[in-house]
């Protein structure tokens, strides 16, 4: 369960986010304006805030850079209108941790801030080994095994794996992958990234009994353990 | 406002203004500089020329006496020129001179001191002249006291003569001015009221007027010209604008429709909750398909919108497209084809990498929808060169080609061949693929390779020895700073 604030002034928006959050077990709140918004994240203690860029009395980016400057790190996922280049950037080096242009798919938006809570806080809560099922994944060497079969890996498998152990258990759709595997902030029309996960798939899951990769229909993907 | 105050407040009024404060400044200084020189000079001359005499009257005195001295003094004082003299006695009486009258404490204090005094002389002048001199006077053995001295008449005329030249100097700056004002408030400010006229029918509304260009490439024309060039910019984008709103009205209108139609059918004829899941799905499918569409629009005009400097980089073009061509390599694979690169080493361009990548992609994607060869697998090629000073970007596919007749008309918005209406898609890919390169100075041309077609795109190129630094921003654009 994570806590959330809201910073959004659509009260449509913010109403169906914040109904959204709840149903699923998180508690979330919202603010309407920019300094209500920053007040409510300096007195209580959150693990996401999510922030719309355009804001009555103090747009989002200042909001972000003065919480930064108060020396608040609560991981932050900006939501904009505006989808360009320039503009996440911008957000980024506002402070911003991740960025989502509007439009966007609930199920977009819940993969990417459970992908944000879950981000190691600091370099020493980092794990140089991550493991789901028999599949362990070892950062440091470089190598992929499951069970005692060592499993060889092309770089970009490796990160594109890697990725998804990081968040094993979450859902990761095609855009957060395309995003922090190939650093890409397009949406290719194909199913380019699907091409990929089979790729994978075939070796790390093909001969095994349980399968660890799965799709989620109409969201993304998930590596997880079946026992669990 | 009043026409003085509309004049007063042109530059012309205020740059002469500012003209005569300085050049009067100027004079003032360079001409007290003179004076002061000169009224140093004319003072030592003074100074120099009673010392001498009074050196000869006092050999005249130590030769012969008061008596001679007198008659010396008496003979001299004749002569119509500038010098002075005059010899008293014990009680004050004035005994040989040129002197009528003068303040008696010069004589009373006969230190041998240079003084200057006011005096009338003897003789020449009606009773109320006053002069000027500079004068020493001596104590003599017997109580006798000498006084010579000099006229500074001269001095004074020459004082008067340069404040004269002054007033004079003051008035003809005043008038120079004058004719500057004239002259640039005419022909200046008539250019710059010009400009002002044309520009103001330009914003009610008139945009393809232009600010006349006089030809003699001054500053002036040089203004224009450049705000022309801005002119045809903005009509430009404002041209495309309204394209786009055309396009959109047109084309999105057809989704819209069948968005609606759709709706409509299903709350008419709804047949349980199977029927309205079934029509829902299908809702949010066009849905889906109109934002693709509205988004990819957005992103054309953000592109064409923007200042090339502000999201240029350096990339390595290599890595660049390798990067692309790793991504899309197992799909074109499990489409039957082939994907290769041909680069060559080490190759830097200015460009977006994200948005070179997009434009890469969106190609290659065109390749695998319509670049089929008839028989045979399908290859696509992506090649980096240098050529005539660009670097040259190219997607090369084996397939049908694009009839030349065609093949500037693709690349408008929501333009999709006869041939291709079956795929899916906006017809809005090479749209931003030309936007893209347009804004990296560059187009998008297409070749018919016989069989197949080239699409390429040009990149101003980086030299080698330029910047090195070049190399790590490869893969930095828009990082998101996860998953490292």
């Amino acid at each position: 369960m994570l806590r959330i604030l809201v910073i959004e002034d659509d009260p449509e928006a913010a109403s169906y986010l914040v109904k959204g959050l709840s149903e699923l077990g998180h508690t979330a709140d919202q603010a309407a304006d920019g300094p209500a918004g920053l007040d409510m994240a300096h007195d209580r203690d959150y693990d996401i805030l999510i922030v719309d860029r355009m804001l009555p009395k103090m747009d989002g980016l200042s909001v972000i850079q003065e919480l930064r400057k108060q020396g608040n790190h609560t991981p932050v996922l900006i939501l904009s209108a505006l989808g360009q280049v320039d503009d996440r950037v911008k957000g980024l080096k506002a402070g911003g941790d991740d960025y989502l242009p509007k439009p966007y798919a609930f199920t977009e938006l819940l993969a990417r801030i459970e992908a944000l809570a879950r981000r190691p806080k600091s370099a020493s809560q980092i794990e140089t080994t991550y493991s789901v099922g028999d599949l362990t994944l070892d950062r440091m060497a470089h190598s992929c095994r499951r069970g005692e079969t060592e499993i060889p890996l092309q770089p970009r498998e490796f990160r594109l794996l890697e990725y998804l152990m990081q968040n094993a258990g979450q859902v990761v759709t095609r855009t957060m992958l395309l995003e922090n595997v190939w650093e890409y902030h397009f949406d290719p029309q194909t199913n380019v990234i699907d091409v990929h996960i089979s790729r994978l798939r075939g070796k790390i899951d093909k001969g095994f009994d349980t399968p660890l990769l799965h799709t989620i229909r109409g969201a993304g993907y998930t590596i997880r353990d079946a026992a669990h | 406002m009043t026409r003085l105050t509309r004049f007063t407040r042109t530059t012309a009024f205020k740059l002469s203004l500012l003209y005569i404060a300085v050049f009067t400044v100027m004079s003032g200084v360079l001409l007290f500089y003179i004076a002061d020189n000169t009224d140093n000079l004319m003072s030592e001359q003074v100074v120099q020329t009673v010392d001498s005499e009074l050196k000869t009257l006092a050999d005249v005195y130590v030769r012969g006496g008061v008596r001679d001295l007198v008659e010396t003094i008496d003979t001299r004082s004749r002569h119509p020129d500038a010098s002075l003299y005059l010899l008293v006695d014990f009680a004050g009486n004035a005994l040989v001179g040129n002197i009528a009258r003068l303040p008696t404490t010069v004589l009373e204090e006969a230190d041998g001191g240079l003084r200057r005094v006011r005096y009338t002389r003897l003789g020449q002048d009606s009773e109320d002249v006053e002069r000027q001199a500079m004068v020493r006077t001596f104590e003599l053995r017997g109580g006798f006291r000498l006084l010579v001295g000099r006229d500074l008449g001269e001095q004074l005329r020459f004082a008067n003569l340069l404040a004269n030249a002054f007033r004079l100097w003051l008035v003809v700056v005043v008038v120079m001015a004058a004719i500057t004002w004239l002259f640039v408030s005419r022909r200046v400010m008539k250019r710059i009221d010009e400009i002002s006229a044309t520009s103001r029918t330009i914003m009610q509304g008139e945009l393809s007027g232009r600010l006349p260009v006089a030809g003699n490439d001054d500053e002036f024309d040089r203004l224009a010209v450049n705000l022309n060039t801005m002119l045809d910019r903005i009509e430009v984008l404002m041209q495309s604008m309204k394209d786009v709103t055309d396009n959109i009205a047109h084309d999105l209108k057809t989704p819209l429709t069948r968005l609606q139609t759709r709706t409509e059918n299903a709350l008419r004829e709804a047949k349980g909750e199977e029927g309205y899941r079934g029509a829902l799905e299908a809702t949010l499918q066009e849905s889906d398909q109109l934002l693709r569409i509205f988004n990819a629009l957005l992103g054309i005009a953000r592109v064409e919108s923007m200042a090339p400097a502000s999201v240029m980089e350096q990339a390595d073009v290599n890595k660049l497209v390798e990067q692309v061509a790793e991504l899309y390599e197992p799909l074109v694979e499990d489409e039957g084809g082939k994907l290769e690169t041909d680069l060559p080493e080490d190759l830097m361009a200015e460009c977006n990498r994200d948005l070179i990548s997009q434009v890469l992609v969106n190609l290659i994607e065109n390749a695998l929808k319509y670049g089929r060869p008839e028989t045979g697998d399908l290859r696509i090629r992506l090649g980096a060169r240098e050529e005539n000073g660009r670097v040259v970007l190219s997607v090369t596919d084996n397939g049908p080609g694009i009839p030349e007749k065609d093949q500037d008309r693709v690349k408008e918005r929501f333009v999709r061949l006869e041939e291709s209406r079956s795929e899916p898609g906006t017809g809005l890919g090479l749209s931003l693929v030309k936007a893209v390169a347009r804004l990296h100075g560059g187009d998008l041309r297409f070749m018919n390779e016989d069989p197949g077609l080239s699409a390429r795109i040009d990149l101003k190129p980086v030299k080698p020895d330029s910047s090195r630094s070049g190399h790590e921003q490869g893969g930095t654009a828009g990082q998101s700073g996860e998953g490292d």
